[in-house]
């Protein structure tokens, strides 16, 4: 396969940045889209030229570190895969294909397709753990938890941090990524304690970092590589109301 | 010299007389004592978080962009702990045997029943910090079996038990460094270690961002940095994971335990091409319901649904009935290579066996396994375009886990003084072989249960020491040390990027120190790495500068690759003897098995660092076998 490249090119966040054109011959089917980018970079190298820089790690999908929009598309055109799970047989020969980072004022760009997502970290940091330090905690069996509120938990818990919810959305807004985590531990036993402190304390870090808020265009649950619900954003609503009601 | 330190009395008592013994710190003098933690992934984050919680100041780096994505994130399988919530006569003492024999009597019997022992807890641990593991209807937690072992005793997160378990702890992480007792550099590398009067009390790091290298002080020093299996470039692992933290500690002192023990994972895509970066692991809890065939003739062109049962060779049936498909994992890697090379192998480079679902679907029905594992057949067909519901999966095996790693003491520390590894990143327990849901296990119990005991024995002695200065000469030579490295590489004004080097690299060790092993091909192996290290600084191009540059992040990984790969080499060639993953061809008996040789070889092999281009020292830590008598393994 023959493809044209348009990449997103920056050397740091205080240059300019711009599309550049490249092209390739002998691009095969089974390539990863990652290892097409691999093969473009080592031709750059041999043509001494500065390689593309981009995030990834695992190649499997599950690590959250890859991530471009492709396309215009947060990790390309399947529904609900990481780009490092998107393989090249989904484009055609002669294809020209866009890549840019994930935009948002909250994740600025560090170089060419890497931004800095240190926002997710600290979202986390202003309450997304329960507090139980080593050595604390009963015996496993002793906290019983029905099928049915374990999977659903599990649904949210699943959540890989990759940013394509927010890179996806208009308002560039991380609800889904928050309320996954305000989700899964509200709804485990073990998280009810906290759960009040937690919700108040996620949202108002969210805010804090510039992201923007949630209108409903349920955009985010389509590119989701872990198809997280947008329910959870209406939980984690509802969960904010009760705190801010309840609250002493 | 080497010193275990072994604590006396029964198996069962060691550890429980161990912590009962142990010195300790007093809650006011922990806020002088600073720990520094490199790694964040299952031991690194649990071990930062342990520590910070106890009162200690602790300083955690990872090179990842968040703690989050640290390679635990990929297993898959599950963790195994000794609760018994099946009523199948699990104990920690079938469990501790379980797993001695898994690594084929190469590993310490004091280590392997602690970890026995501390899987009890880790269940807890993580049920109250809101891992969703896998429960029943009646609310309690579900188990299943898995490879090598005849009781239920793994507990699993759908296929996502390294990314819940990790997740935990990077929760507790955090909590800790909102808390401000646990500073997190993320996107940073180490690039030494600084040794003054022979204990570890700093690291240099490298800012992956800016490209700016600092120094870093601490009382004591935890390399939490995992495996190195990613030497052979194909292989399960992250692209970024890589040996260059314990390397360049064994390059300051430290020694190096096993390198050559590598388990290669049977359940593997196979590989479909030239450009391949990556060979994606699919769970081994798939051999709990999938049947492994290969076609009885060689020349079968028919596609696999159309091969009558009796023209198919249900190999791991056929040579242990007992254990089948569910065999460890070294027993059946070596099978399938033994099939794929003698020319049965399936796919269009004849580079793979199948995993049939068939039987397991007719009698469970589709939404059964679609529930158990569907995740695993979504990712295959992502990634092979295949509908495994419909034809069998073509597997086969790829590099993994490093049982070998730093060698370390009971208390997980090295032979420098003040110098620990955790998880998978030393050689403790997992001997010859690991066992399938062992490497959650002992990443967890080495971070939340057994350093935060072993570390305060150091650091009491530590009180009086005040802050370490990192303006000390030690630390300025390391630093220049360190950048005169970053310059040669830099400089290298070659052709061939950093992955030409990394690819020929693991090429010549998956032929002659992989799944088989044998004096000549060791020693081809040894002269052909010398060779390409020298074309490595002659041919090497890395673009760019010292600044955010992931050429140089790369080039800096596999010169150190270069030099561990000569070492497991020479590991595998003084080893005559074939056990668990390591299969030296002369020592096999008649009908193919693994010859291990008790007599000479009970020793697990630790290598000092003789100088670049020098042959290393090996100095033997003798096993002993107390409590269990080294058996023939058989899963027959």
């Amino acid at each position: 396969m023959r493809i044209k490249l348009k990449i997103w090119r920056q050397e740091s966040l205080a240059k300019q940045g711009r599309m550049v054109d490249y092209s390739l011959q002998s691009v095969t089917q089974d390539m990863s889209f990652l290892e097409m980018l691999d093969m473009l970079n080592g031709q750059l190298i041999q043509q001494k030229q500065r390689p593309v820089e981009f995030d990834h790690d695992c190649r499997e999908g599950i690590c959250g570190q890859c991530g471009v929009m492709i396309n215009g598309r947060a990790h390309g055109p399947l529904p609900n895969t990481t780009t490092c799970q998107l393989h090249m047989r989904t484009f055609k020969d002669g294809d020209t294909i866009y890549i840019e980072p994930f935009r948002a004022a909250a994740f600025p760009i560090k170089c060419d397709l890497k931004v800095d997502r240190g926002a997710f970290d600290r979202i986390i940091q202003a309450g997304g753990y329960i507090s139980a330090s080593t050595g604390e905690a009963p015996e496993a069996n002793s906290i019983p938890i029905r099928h049915d509120i374990a999977e659903a938990a599990f649904d949210a818990a699943t959540c890989i941090g990759c940013g394509a919810c927010v890179a996806t959305c208009k308002n560039s807004s991380a609800a889904l990524f928050t309320s996954a985590k305000v989700t899964q531990l509200a709804l485990l036993p073990q998280g009810q304690l906290e759960a009040r402190r937690r919700v108040l304390h996620m949202v108002n870090q969210t805010d804090k970092e510039g992201f923007g808020h949630c209108s409903n265009t349920e955009a985010c649950q389509v590119e989701c590589p872990q198809q997280i619900s947008v329910l959870h954003i209406a939980r984690m609503n509802w969960e904010y109301n009760r705190a801010l009601l309840l609250s002493e | 010299m080497l010193e275990a330190k072994i604590p006396d009395g029964p198996l069962e008592q060691k550890w429980v007389h161990y912590r009962s013994t142990a010195k300790l710190v007093s809650p006011g003098n922990r806020r002088k004592l600073h720990v520094i933690v490199v790694g964040t992934g299952l031991s690194g984050s649990s071990l930062a978080a342990s520590l910070g919680e106890m009162g200690y100041q602790v300083t955690c780096f990872c090179f990842q962009d968040t703690a989050r994505r640290a390679h635990s994130v990929a297993a898959q399988g599950g963790v195994n702990a000794c609760k018994n919530y099946k009523n199948d006569g699990d104990t920690v003492l079938r469990m501790f045997h379980d797993t001695i024999k898994g690594g084929d009597f190469r590993s310490r019997e004091a280590n392997v029943y602690r970890l026995a022992e501390c899987s009890v807890e880790l269940i807890d641990q993580a049920v109250a910090q809101g891992v969703p593991f896998a429960r029943e209807y009646s609310g309690y937690l579900s188990n299943r079996s898995f490879g090598g072992v005849q009781v239920s005793r793994t507990f699993y997160a759908r296929g996502q038990t390294g990314q819940q378990l990790l997740l935990g702890a990077y929760q507790a992480l955090m909590r800790q460094v909102a808390s401000g007792r646990v500073q997190l550099f993320t996107r940073h590398e180490m690039l030494d270690l600084v040794v003054i009067e022979g204990k570890a009390r700093g690291i240099i790091v490298r800012n992956m961002d800016t490209g700016a290298v600092e120094r870093h002080g601490g009382h004591a020093v935890v390399l939490a940095t995992g495996g190195f299996g990613k030497i052979y470039y194909l292989s399960t692992l992250a692209m970024g994971c890589n040996v260059s933290a314990t390397w360049r500690a064994h390059k300051r002192g430290a020694f190096f335990a096993n390198p050559s023990w590598t388990q290669i994972h049977p359940t593997c895509l196979p590989q479909s091409g030239e450009y391949q970066s990556k060979l994606t692991l699919m769970s081994e809890s798939l051999r709990n319901d999938g049947r492994i065939w290969v076609p009885k003739n060689k020349d079968e062109k028919r596609a696999a649904k159309e091969i009558p049962e009796s023209e198919r060779d249900y190999y791991l049936e056929r040579r242990y009935p007992s254990f089948g498909n569910l065999c460890p994992r070294d027993v059946a890697s070596r099978a399938a290579k033994e099939r794929i090379d003698a020319g049965y192998g399936v796919g269009p480079l004849k580079n793979a066996v199948y995993l049939d679902f068939s039987r397991a679907i007719n009698e469970q029905g589709k939404e059964k396994i679609a529930e158990k594992y569907g995740n695993l057949f979504r990712m295959y067909q992502k990634i092979t375009g295949l509908n495994a519901y419909a034809e069998p999966m073509r597997i086969s095996p790829a590099a993994h886990f490093s049982m070998g790693g730093l060698w370390v003491d009971y208390e997980l520390m090295t032979n420098v003084s003040g110098l620990y590894a955790v998880g998978e990143a030393n050689f403790a327990d997992h001997g010859a072989n690991r066992l399938g849901a062992n490497s959650l296990l002992q990443a967890s119990v080495d971070g939340y249960f057994i350093a935060p005991y072993t570390i305060p024995n150091y650091l009491a002695n530590e009180i009086k020491t005040g802050p370490v200065d990192v303006n000390q000469s030690a630390f300025a030579a390391a630093e220049e040390a360190a950048l005169g490295k970053l310059k040669r590489l830099l400089g290298t004004q070659g052709t061939m990027p950093a992955d030409h080097f990394h690819k020929t690299l693991g090429r010549i060790l998956y032929d002659k120190c992989g799944l088989s092993r044998s004096r000549a091909g060791l020693e081809e192996a040894i002269a052909r790495i010398r060779t390409l290290r020298d074309q490595f600084y002659r041919e090497l191009r890395v673009p760019g500068g010292p600044e955010m540059n992931s050429e140089l992040e790369k080039a800096g990984r596999v010169a150190d690759y270069l030099e561990v790969g000569e070492l497991m080499c020479y590991d595998a060639l003084t080893r005559e003897e074939s056990c668990g993953a390591h299969f030296r061809v002369e020592y096999q008996t008649s009908d193919g098995e693994a010859l291990r040789n008790d007599k000479d070889f009970s020793f697990t092999s630790a290598w000092e660092w003789a100088g670049t281009g020098k042959e290393p020292i090996l100095h033997k830590e003798p096993l002993h076998f107390d409590f269990v008598t080294p058996s023939v393994r058989s899963y027959k």
